[in-house]
């Protein structure tokens, strides 16, 4: 590993997307504790937060889901169920970007699909080698599984103990790890345009709709800015794409 | 419903979605634009939920300690700061504004 600098290129790309990796699986993990605690206050037994972890494992749709919960209870059910599954659909449209990486193979690709989410979507993207892809995919996707996991069972059992999760900034934390997994996405003007207009979308929208749905009605900013090829590059000048997308550092 | 009934069920969804990714056809994505409309979603995705959850709250927008951590890690981000440190700054960022 540590061979200084007569290290291969290919092995640096491989350590950078474990590295990438696991700090992302670290700070997801963190917020873990306060997905549990949330998930508590809002009704939930420690055996239903777990489950929402282990099988509907997506951040957005399970903080979603005991949101409306926590305002609506089990009248707002239907509702909880639409924003959970309409907030997932991202995942959806990150199994056909990540879906090549995996490969071939029924029971691999299911544990693939289980894990793809927006952190191991976008690190495992953010690399510039096939195999540096792949690590990351598979290091991102387990350690948050695992680390989000542990954390929201131990936040569910310490949540009343822990108060307010708010006070130790875990909300602004999450927040500013997304904005670490866009960031190598943002030097191109088109992708950073499409960022900016989502973001002010989505914000636009959220005293209208209910909650999940700005966020997807601001994903149409992409379609449209993507069929048309706004701000874009000449279609000729892309023909590897899935290869070289462009959002490699 | 009940509480089970609808953990279950939106689990399901959520894990039926993220199998049906994966069976779309690969090739789908070859083509330039479908490619570059995959490339913009994720982008477009990521900036709605930075935007929701620096400045969301249930169905209000609400300007508090979330946005001047946001952005500070933008700052840090800028300036080439590692992820860890980053995140961890946001976070006490937020928590020290609040505990003012």
């Amino acid at each position: 590993m540590a061979e200084g600098i007569t290290e291969p290129a290919g092995e640096a790309d491989l350590s950078r997307a474990v590295r990438a990796g696991l700090a992302v699986g670290l700070a997801t993990a963190a917020y873990g504790i306060s997905f549990g605690a949330l998930a508590v206050s809002s009704g939930l037994d420690v055996w239903q937060a777990s489950f929402l972890s282990l099988v509907m494992f997506s951040g957005g749709s399970q903080f979603a889901l005991i949101g409306i919960l926590a305002a609506g209870g089990s009248g707002a059910g239907p509702a909880a169920v639409a924003s959970a599954a309409l907030l997932g659909t991202r995942n959806g449209l990150y199994g056909m970007r990540t879906s090549p990486i995996v490969g071939p193979g029924r029971w691999k690709r299911m544990a693939a699909a289980w894990v793809t989410i927006d952190e191991s979507a976008a690190v495992a993207l953010a690399q510039s080698s096939p195999r540096a892809r792949r690590a990351g995919f598979w290091v991102t996707g387990m350690a948050v599984f695992i680390g989000w996991n542990l954390t929201t069972l131990v936040g569910a059992l310490i949540g009343d103990a822990l108060g307010d999760t708010s006070a130790y900034g875990l909300d602004a934390a999450a927040a500013a790890a997304f904005v670490g997994l866009i960031w190598p996405r943002l030097k191109r003007i088109q992708a950073g345009a499409v960022a900016v207009a989502a973001a002010v979308v989505a914000t636009a929208l959220t005293p209208v709709l209910m909650p999940g749905l700005p966020v997807l009605v601001a994903a149409l900013v992409a379609v449209v800015v993507g069929a048309l090829n706004w701000l874009g590059t000449p279609e000729k000048d892309e023909p590897a794409r899935t290869s070289s997308s462009g959002v490699a550092g | 419903m009940t509480l089970w009934q609808i953990i279950i069920l939106a689990s399901i969804a959520c894990l039926l979605i993220k199998f049906a990714g994966y069976l779309v056809p690969p090739t789908l994505l070859h083509k330039p634009g479908p490619a570059r409309i995959a490339d913009l979603l994720t982008v477009a995705l990521l900036a709605a939920l930075i935007a929701v959850q620096t400045l969301g709250s249930g169905d209000a927008i609400v300007v508090d300690a979330r946005v001047p951590a946001v952005l500070v890690a933008v700052v840090l981000f800028a300036i080439r700061v590692p992820f860890v440190l980053v995140v961890i700054a946001a976070a006490l960022v937020a928590a020290g504004i609040r505990a003012l």
